[in-house]
């Protein structure tokens, strides 16, 4: 019974160790004090702020926001796409060469961000390569693309390894099998390696920071640092992250509720 | 043979250097129930697989209809597939599974809706369609299965072990239904197994596969009644195996005695190995009437019938059937019938290796030199070595022999275990010896160096 409790009040602990920054910030948004920490009272104020622009410097945070989404998401679908793919081929390997191919996929995880940043600037100079959307898109594509096939090969693992054959029997060919049963039962995994991207994508500093090259692209980490080095952090940011905070927990619960309705549901 | 459906000519295939198949040659008729039967690794589903086309084999060619299905991919040939796990696609239900080929030949919706209304009916799984596959048991699964593949309209169905991961009642009862559909739709099935029990049950010609080669191919009597050689008669039905020497035609000598029998042609004091089927051993009450004479070691009841160990007096160990019960320890007069002896040519009677002669003491085969015990022949000359078979020795432990090897397989004589171990070379080797092995024992093989003969090889 003691051992129960005091399990229960260590996963309590933790969790508000992890959660109370956030919900620091989230109340800290409701005011309308410069410095972090002082309540002035309760004020929608920020929350105005960010969506009428009526701070200082609002347009290059709004673009710094859409920078980030847009980098986000072409970075995701094509390291989904790359990453499904990949472990496809992985999965259908044998003995040494799966083995050392999954080692080397692990690399790129393991590897301090800000190695693979500097080792990917220098890449992208050594090419003489402009540096700018393209070269941040890229390098996020560089990392994310393992946490793709990550979550892609137990999926494949799970299948029976017979339904591709059986799709060919029936007619299908490999093009068609890939897209009508392949696919369909890799989803559950492809959709977790394309949240995985995203998210990877877009809490990325050091590799955006050594890739974004001298156009004065910034992404919603970029303008913070810059925003922060410059003496306090804009007070308009504490809503702004609330907010991201909360979409991407909505989002995430929705993916959880939908998840066990779906395997039932979907129909090719 | 005009109306064969399907012709495998000197079909080899292997995988990672390991040869699965060795010059395969089958001709399927139209109509056909052919099953494909062999222990785990006999290449019995790589045949079904290079029929499928998910493989193409290396040597050889496939005809179906005369045409050769070598540049055919999987997709375009008229067969279709049942696999051992069923591999129905679960994201999509019972409907969706059946109508999935039918969808992609572009059939309209409504033909689909009928073919799949008819073979949801064969295989009484009316009001199943919308189900979720997952939801199913597994013998509704192995139906959908079914269904999915016959709603093609193949010319050939290919089925993959489909029974085998279901019970023993689901999959008798799914025996008949499987024989009746064959026999309803008059198309070709391929049927592959490793239950002995079902390919007689089912098929109209048995295939009998060891090792990547065809053994015997015949109807499941012929099978049964007439073994071509030790394998197939003990991997079908139980069977007393025994070493045999045929005297003269109509005459061979086992288990200590001479026997009148009716096979002839193997010419005179050659050795065989004889076959009897235990209910053929027949036990006499009226011991005057007995060929010879033994003691009940074991009898066991099995339902219709008990079945005996019964030790002979000249020390062979013979299983018989009866109906009726012995006392373990009593003596029974036993008989053995002419036309129920069935002698076959025996495979090998010692092991024969190639050999290299290193020098006058030492001569290399198997990859490892051995000690012999006089070798005349020139160094560096080829030979030909014979051992015994009960001159090999197993030891335990793979690290006491001289070459190591695992044992691929046991088969009882009567009074010794003739052993088949496959060596890590890749290489065969056969002891006889009393001690009892198991399948998968890993050994160390010995053998002394008086016992190595060293011959001249012919060429």
């Amino acid at each position: 019974m003691m051992k129960k409790i005091l399990a229960k009040a260590y996963i309590w602990l933790i969790i508000i160790l992890l959660y109370s920054p956030l919900v620091f910030i989230a109340v800290f948004s409701f005011t309308e004090s410069r410095v972090l920490g002082n309540w002035t009272g309760f004020s929608l104020r920020l929350y105005e702020n960010l969506f009428s622009g009526g701070m200082q410097g609002a347009g290059s945070l709004l673009s710094a926001v859409e920078n980030t989404l847009l980098i986000a998401v072409a970075a995701a679908t094509v390291s989904t796409a790359l990453g499904t793919i990949a472990a496809i081929g992985v999965h259908n390997m044998k003995g040494k060469l799966k083995n050392t191919i999954q080692f080397m996929n692990g690399i790129p995880m393991i590897n301090p961000d800000v190695i693979t940043g500097v080792s990917l600037f220098l890449l992208f100079v050594f090419l003489h390569f402009s540096q700018g959307y393209l070269t941040v898109i890229l390098a996020h594509i560089t990392f994310c693309t393992p946490y793709v096939v990550l979550s892609v090969l137990p999926k494949l693992s799970q299948m029976n390894p017979n339904i591709y054959e059986a799709a060919l029997d029936l007619g299908a060919t490999p093009a068609q099998a890939l897209r009508k049963v392949m696919i369909p039962q890799l989803k559950p995994g492809m959709v977790s390696g394309f949240i995985l991207a995203f998210t990877m994508s877009l809490d990325d500093f050091a590799v955006t920071f050594f890739t974004r090259g001298t156009i004065g692209l910034d992404t919603l980490s970029t303008y913070i640092y810059t925003d922060a080095r410059k003496g306090g952090l804009t007070p308009e940011l504490r809503p702004l992250m609330t907010l991201i905070f909360f979409i991407i927990l909505i989002l995430l619960v929705v993916i959880n509720v939908r998840q066990p309705k779906q395997s039932k549901s979907i129909k090719g | 043979m005009d109306n064969v459906i399907i012709d495998l000519q000197h079909v080899s295939h292997s995988y990672d250097g390991k040869q699965v198949l060795d010059d395969i040659n089958l001709q399927i008729r139209q109509g056909e129930f052919v099953t494909l039967l062999g222990p785990s690794g006999c290449g019995k589903t790589t045949t079904l697989r290079l029929i499928a086309g998910f493989l193409s084999p290396e040597e050889g060619s496939i005809l179906l209809e005369g045409k050769n299905l070598k540049d055919v991919p999987p997709y375009k040939r008229p067969l279709n597939t049942v696999f051992q796990r069923y591999a129905l696609f679960p994201h999509l239900d019972v409907y969706d599974n059946i109508a999935f080929g039918l969808k992609l030949q572009k059939v309209p919706s409504d033909e689909i809706d009928k073919r799949v209304r008819k073979v949801l009916k064969m295989v009484s799984m009316t009001d199943y369609e919308d189900r979720n596959v997952d939801s199913l048991s597994g013998g509704q699964q192995q139906r959908v299965a079914i269904a999915r593949a016959l709603v093609n309209q193949p010319k050939v169905l290919l089925l993959d072990e489909p029974l085998a991961a279901l019970d023993l009642k689901m999959r008798k009862d799914m025996q008949i239904e499987l024989k009746e559909m064959h026999k309803k739709l008059g198309i070709t099935f391929i049927y592959v197994t490793h239950d002995q029990e079902e390919a007689l049950t089912l098929s109209d010609t048995i295939v009998v596969m060891d090792r990547g080669r065809i053994q015997q191919v015949g109807t499941p009597t012929d099978i049964y009644n007439e073994p071509k050689n030790s394998f197939v008669a003990d991997f079908i039905g139980e069977s007393n195996i025994l070493n045999g020497l045929m005297i003269k035609d109509r005459r061979v000598r086992f288990a200590g005695y001479e026997f009148d029998c009716v096979d002839e042609g193997f010419g005179e004091n050659a050795p065989v190995d004889v076959v009897v089927r235990p209910e053929d051993v027949q036990i006499r009450k009226d011991q005057s009437k007995s060929m010879f004479f033994g003691t009940v070691t074991s009898c066991t009841f099995k339902g219709v019938y008990y079945q005996l160990f019964v030790n002979t007096e000249t020390g062979y160990e013979l299983m018989a059937q009866d109906f009726r019960q012995f006392e373990v320890g009593s003596r029974v007069g036993l008989c053995i019938l002419p036309e129920n002896i069935q002698v076959m040519n025996t495979e090998r009677i010692c092991n024969t290796f190639e050999a290299t002669v290193v020098d006058e003491n030492h001569v290399e085969f198997l990859s490892y030199e051995f000690e012999c015990g006089h070798a005349d022949l020139p160094a560096g000359s080829k030979a030909l070595v014979t051992v015994s078979f009960g001159k090999v020795d197993l030891m335990d432990h793979q690290e006491d022999g001289m070459i190591a090897g695992e044992v691929s397989s046991i088969l009882y004589k009567g009074d010794h275990y003739h052993i088949t171990v496959l060596l890590d070379s890749g290489d065969y080797i056969y002891a006889d010896t009393q001690d009892i092995w198991d399948k998968g024992d890993l050994v160390g093989v010995n053998i002394l160096p008086q016992d190595i003969n060293v011959a001249r090889a012919d060429d």
